[in-house]
């Protein structure tokens, strides 16, 4: 890697214009290959920092580092292609790297100009080939407004991002804009929250605005308790200073002088990045007192998450700020009136703050004209569960489901059925196959009975039980409830109860009704978010899958082959070759046969775990 | 509220402003020497209208200029008679929920009987730390894992043996009074049949003092009582 001199620290405005203009000259005037690895959690949890010591040393011995720089990116989005590199400045995109493809990739490519056929993304419908990253059809449809600089950065380097104009539109906003006219401009580019409620960003900043008092502050955050999401993650892994540089705004925005980023403990390479993030920041003088000479003064500080998907809830997250037990109360009043240590307090989803710069650089009118009329802008969503293209994906709100699962995911893999996606996390819903036309933004998924929540969109097939779906939220959410009030803390565990009855076939009819009737009173009776919308899985399966409930109480049937207690595994005597597979698999032994001659299953000795069913491949195995 | 125009002082919450009024709204982790919890939500009151009417707990929402407020409409009446019915579910045998239930009409308990008796109020808690100042008990745990302990399920140094937390804990209320206490109820223990150590794997208040009272280990005269606890 090639080393880079660190700038020192500036004190004036011009100071920060004339870095900026710098750093994106030598960018542009860069000669040299670039090789980004994607190194976010899941490329390195793939074997991405094998790739990059195997990189290292190929360069050194063949002498190229004069004329390859490597670089250590964050997430490219694109997890089931990790790990993944790409070549800059072609943007030749390869995919599920092993070190041994080093060598073919620095004499073929980087030096020939030769594309290596075999590491390239293979379209699984066209069987089609694209080389570069746009042409892949994963990215094609995305607008990666706020993740697309991952592939250009090293997240632990200040001065890569100055290259990219990065801090360009904090200068924008000392330099010419009033805390009014930023307010101003983030209301009418119609930002909404994007950590799951969607309110309004402009009309909370201007709430906190209008509070009288000099002590105020901002948070980000960064607590991501969805099971299945992980965007913030990957944003502030990959682009921290985007996030910070979206906080330095919103606190001269609204007259704070401290703000705190709390990031879930379980998070390490998120916390270590945005920890750097934070010294460089201060030591560039980009945080600190008199930024920058303009007067105004703005410190960061780090908060971590101790594991409770609660203080995702604003309030319980301020009172584990300040050292309290983290449970939600009673608001009014608001954060933005009365928050942290009882002061105005601006909190937002990281994915809001990284929305921020690029609003204030385009411009308003530039962000409104992107999604729907009243969900502005860009989502991420963490695509995950049965689908061919797993990753984080960015698309314009009104994009359609369809759009995203077959055109963006790549349908189904194995060629299974679509049968429902679930939305938001624990808090949102499942929407069936007739739903998959529906265009995304906040109203939409509501009315259907889900949320857009943080973002997550995980993917079923035919053989995803509705019911199990159903149990398994209930059971993260009695989990995670804070037990304060009976209607979520009891509630949940009931509801859990129930649904787990009618996946053992103990259900009964009169237990649908009083799934019904619970849910609505823990909906109606509980103190915070989680409460109110814990009933929604339950609700929304009832509304759109009733029948399979219906088949585990009357047939004591699973139809998606799941449940264990109401399937069986037998063996299709027809379809039996006698090839041993499953026999030497089962950890009961619950399998006789000789070669060449039909296997028998014995049901009392099956434990239903699925392994001859995965071994056989000639769907001998029956679950029905 | 409920159609009539009231008038609240500074500071108090609809709950306050209610019972100014002589209006009755049911309360159970609500104490007026304790600070307010807001946990049992048997208070819930509907305020607003339309569409975004919501259900809040009255003891601990501020009264609010021009705000609409109604106490027994479907969605409370609902809304509360399930919060019993949870109640009921946990402490089938406690007097006080008892009465709720049969105060509004909840006649059937679907869910599976626990029979804890603790529905984490919060009251002894909050007695323990702001009336008796001795802050020896508290939450542990979150969600269905949720119980009230010593730190560290150990004897506590700070516990006094005051007794104050059995003394106002609705669910055992006519269980135990403590040690020696003067009222009508009180010995109660001595008329227990099974003892409480019989009933329970283990005792039932934080007092530890089975040697200074004793009463609820002993074995209990069997003497006739009308208002000993009935045999579970």
């Amino acid at each position: 890697m090639s080393p880079r001199k660190s700038t020192p620290k500036m004190r004036r405005l011009s100071d920060l214009e004339n870095i900026i203009a710098a750093a994106k000259e030598s960018r542009q005037k860069e000669t040299k290959t670039v090789i980004a690895v994607s190194s976010g959690t899941c490329g390195q949890a793939r074997g991405s920092n094998r790739l990059i010591e195997a990189f290292k040393k190929a360069l050194k011995q063949d002498g190229l580092r004069d004329r390859v720089i490597l670089k250590a990116t964050g997430c490219h989005g694109f997890c089931e292609a990790e790990p993944n590199i790409i070549i800059y400045p072609q943007g030749i995109f390869y995919q599920k790297l092993e070190p041994k493809d080093v060598s073919n990739v620095l004499n073929q490519t980087v030096l020939n100009g030769e594309i290596c056929e075999d590491l390239l993304y293979v379209d699984p419908v066209t069987g089609e080939k694209p080389t570069k990253e746009e042409e892949i059809p994963f990215y094609k449809k995305q607008k990666r407004l706020v993740l697309g600089d991952n592939p250009r950065l090293d997240p632990t380097s200040i001065d890569d991002y100055f290259s990219i104009g990065g801090y360009g539109s904090l200068l924008k906003v000392l330099s010419s804009l009033s805390p009014e006219d930023v307010i101003k401009s983030i209301t009418q580019s119609g930002l909404r929250g994007r950590g799951g409620a969607g309110f309004p960003t402009g009309k909370k900043w201007a709430f906190a605005r209008a509070q009288k008092g000099d002590l105020k502050y901002i948070i980000c955050n960064a607590d991501e308790g969805d099971p299945g999401a992980y965007m913030d993650r990957s944003l502030l892994e990959g682009n921290p200073h985007r996030v910070i540089e979206g906080m330095i705004i919103g606190a001269y925005a609204i007259g704070a002088r401290e703000g705190y980023v709390y990031v879930r403990d379980e998070y390490p390479l998120a916390v270590a990045n945005v920890t750097l993030a934070i010294e460089q920041a201060r030591k560039k003088g980009l945080l600190g007192e008199n930024i920058l000479g303009t007067g105004f003064s703005f410190d960061l500080h780090i908060a971590k998450g101790a594991g409770a998907f609660v203080c995702g809830e604003e309030t319980a997250l301020i009172a584990s700020i300040e050292g309290r037990v983290g449970e939600p109360r009673q608001r009014p009043p608001f954060p933005a009136v009365k928050g942290l240590w009882g002061k105005p307090t601006v909190i937002n989803n990281v994915e809001t703050w990284g929305n921020v710069p690029i609003i204030i650089e385009k411009g308003a009118e530039w962000f409104a004209s992107i999604g729907t009329n009243g969900s502005k802008g860009t989502k991420i969503f963490s695509l995950v569960g049965k689908i061919n293209n797993t990753g984080l994906v960015e698309v314009p709100m009104g994009i359609t489901l369809r759009e995203i699962i077959f055109d963006i995911g790549g349908g189904i893999p194995g060629g299974r059925k679509f049968k429902a996606v679930q939305t938001g996390g624990p808090s949102g819903g499942c929407l069936p196959e007739k739903l998959i036309d529906l265009p995304i933004d906040y109203e939409s998924l509501t009315q259907a009975g889900s949320i857009m929540g943080s973002g997550g969109m995980i993917v079923m097939d035919d053989r995803t039980c509705m019911v199990d779906v159903a149990r398994y939220f209930l059971n993260f959410l009695r989990d995670e409830s804070c037990g304060k009030c009976i209607s979520c803390r009891e509630g949940t565990q009931r509801l859990w109860e129930i649904v787990t009855d009618i996946t053992e076939g103990k259900g009964t009819m009169e237990h649908l009704t009083l799934l019904e009737e619970l849910a609505l009173a823990v909906k109606e009776a509980s103190l915070c978010g989680l409460g109110q919308t814990a009933p929604n899985p339950v609700l929304s399966t009832l509304r759109y899958f009733r029948n399979e409930y219906e088949a585990h109480i009357k047939d004591k049937r699973c139809p998606a082959g799941v449940c264990k207690a109401l399937i069986r595994y037998s063996i299709l005597a027809e379809k039996c070759t006698g090839c041993l597979a499953c026999l030497r698999v089962c950890p009961q032994g619950a399998i006789t046969g000789e070669l060449k001659k039909v296997h028998v299953l014995d049901e009392s000795k099956c434990i239903k775990c699925g392994a001859c069913f995965e071994a056989c491949q000639f769907d001998a195995i029956l679950i029905e | 509220m409920n159609g009539l125009e009231v008038q609240a002082e500074e500071g108090w919450t609809l709950l306050d402003t209610a019972r100014f009024y002589g209006l009755e709204i049911p309360t159970l982790c609500y104490h007026d020497g304790l600070s307010v919890f807001g946990g049992c939500r048997l208070c819930l009151v509907e305020i607003g209208e339309g569409p975004k009417a919501k259900l809040v707990t009255s003891c601990t929402y501020p009264a609010e200029e021009g705000l609409i407020v109604h106490t027994d409409t479907k969605r409370v009446i609902e809304a509360r008679r399930m919060m019993i019915e949870l109640m009921l579910s946990v402490a089938p045998y406690s007097k006080k929920i008892q009465d709720l239930a049969s105060k509004f009409g909840v006649t059937q308990v679907r869910f599976k009987l626990r029979n804890e008796e603790c529905i984490l109020c919060g009251l002894c808690v909050r007695m323990c730390a702001e009336q008796m100042d001795g802050r020896a008990i508290g939450f542990q745990n979150r969600g269905y894992r949720r119980k009230i302990s010593t730190p560290f399920d150990i004897r506590s140094e700070e516990c006094r043996l005051c007794g104050g937390c059995i003394y106002i804990c609705p669910a055992c209320q006519l269980r135990c009074q403590g040690p020696e206490a003067e009222t009508a109820v009180c010995n109660a223990c001595l008329t227990l049949d099974p003892t409480c150590l019989d009933y329970y794997n283990e005792l039932q208040c934080w007092m530890y003092d089975a040697g200074r009272c004793g009463t609820c280990v002993r074995e209990a005269p069997k003497k006739e009582n009308p208002l000993a606890s009935s045999k579970p």
